[in-house]
């Protein structure tokens, strides 16, 4: 039963990782890795390391993704300058 | 190099790292076998110190020294991006507009706010007897706060966040790990090492000096997710203009 | 099943180094960083799964228990942190590198260069 939660979850996250770099569009990319941060804290956890999942569930699903959101916005302000 | 080229060149180098992770693979001790020598000593040392979580132990207690260079490496991005996120001199800030904020999120934001803060401060100080400790619980303090940018406003959220009291409580963790340190040096023993009581097993004060240095690490890590998600939203909301080298250039 | 976990580690680690050579954009580089990053966390905890192991977490179960290994979790746990921070130094230069040169395109750079 642990077995095949751990291959579901590892499936998702190999799932993820392939849409997170297929998707090339970074604001998207940053949504598809908050996905991928929140399959792999769930993999963590069912690989019975909580305390990798809780770091993982903090860093991946919301602070990474936020700061490529702010990131992408502070480009595209610059680039919509450069243009005019 | 033309595209083709580096193309091929990337399959090449995927492939045959391809081909030696299957052959390491193979080789490697099958997932999920009983064969663990490092975890089952690091568990018994452990024990015998007295620390419950066992992963806190490792980082804190028998990887100490190691955990000390993680941390430097944590100081010295945060201190390189906020040189790198720094107004330069031909830009100029404008205070960002607040824009309406649903009632249903304003009061759900100010519900949940407390709430992870205190959990946040929970996994910080249960780090030696339950899975936390100070990256993760720094990561939740730090993220709670934002959400009072979510829930209410930016110029909320800077009022409530001292930034240069931040950048000193980076600095404080990190050295307050260094001194805790010496402590062991002039116990008479080796620097890190565990030289409080180890206290009652399973308790808030067990593991000796596992719990300080776990606060330490919480305050560093807190203050340095702060000043650097404080760094990206100044970027990305109130800095303008400052495209200086590509004007040169023109 | 026994090598299924090391071969997942394996291809999000080569499928982020392919987006990261392939990539056009250095912000979604960077996002194909942090994906390759995250394969050295399931390799880790994959090696130290033990079957029928609890968390090596000792507040409510026996010290007799059989556990997973708390090494290479303690490994994994530190870098999840540090990564962030150093994700967060990259997105740092890409900005530098978008203010001074007005775009995030690799190739592009490459010509400003000449």
């Amino acid at each position: 039963m642990a077995d095949v939660l751990v291959v579901l979850a590892l499936m998702f996250v190999a799932a993820a990782a392939t849409a997170a770099v297929l998707n090339r569009d970074p604001a998207r990319q940053a949504v598809v890795l908050s996905l991928l941060g929140l399959g792999l804290a769930v993999a963590f956890t069912v690989l019975q390391a909580p305390d990798v999942g809780l770091s993982q569930l903090g860093v991946g699903s919301a602070l990474t993704p936020l700061m490529i959101l702010l990131t992408v916005r502070k480009v595209r302000k610059g680039k919509g300058r450069g243009r005019e | 190099m033309s595209r083709r080229v580096r193309m091929g060149v990337l399959a090449a180098g995927l492939l045959a790292t391809a081909a030696l992770f299957v052959t390491a693979f193979l080789d490697m001790p099958h997932f999920g076998g009983a064969w663990h020598p490092y975890g089952d000593r690091a568990v018994q040392a452990s024990v015998n110190r007295r620390t419950a979580n066992t992963v806190s132990a490792v980082n804190f207690d028998q990887r100490g020294f190691d955990t000390l260079g993680e941390e430097s490496i944590l100081f010295a991005s945060v201190l390189g991006t906020v040189v790198l996120l720094r107004q330069a001199r031909d830009e100029r800030t404008r205070a960002p507009r607040p824009g309406p904020v649903p009632a249903a999120l304003r009061r759900y934001g100010l519900v949940a706010l407390p709430a992870t803060l205190l959990i946040g401060l929970y996994v910080i100080a249960h780090g030696q007897l339950s899975p936390g400790g100070g990256f993760q619980g720094g990561v939740v303090v730090a993220t709670a706060l934002h959400l009072l940018y979510i829930a209410v406003d930016y110029p909320a959220l800077e009022r409530i966040r001292p930034l240069g009291l931040y950048e000193v409580g980076d600095a404080v963790g990190e050295a307050a790990y260094v001194v805790l340190g010496v402590a062991g040096l002039l116990a008479g023993s080796a620097y890190l090492a565990n030289v409080l009581p180890f206290g009652t097993f399973n308790t808030l004060s067990s593991g000796g000096t596992v719990p300080l240095l776990n606060a330490a690490v919480g305050l560093e890590v807190a203050s340095a997710v702060v000043v650097l998600l404080a760094r990206f939203l100044v970027q990305a909301l109130e800095i303008e203009g400052g495209d200086g080298g590509k004007e040169q250039a023109a | 099943m026994s090598v299924f976990p090391y071969a997942v580690a394996g291809w999000i680690f080569l499928v982020g180094v392919y987006g990261l050579a392939t990539s056009r954009n250095l912000v979604h580089a960077v996002g194909c960083l942090s994906v390759a990053q995250s394969a050295t966390y399931v390799l880790l905890l994959a090696v130290g799964y033990r079957r029928g192991g609890t968390a090596p977490v000792f507040s409510d179960t026996p010290t007799t228990a059989s556990v997973v290994d708390p090494v290479v979790q303690a490994l994994a746990l530190t870098d999840v942190v540090v990564g962030a921070t150093v994700t967060a130094l990259l997105l740092a230069l890409v900005v530098q590198t978008a203010k001074r040169h007005g775009t995030t395109d690799p190739d592009e750079l490459h010509e400003l260069k000449g």
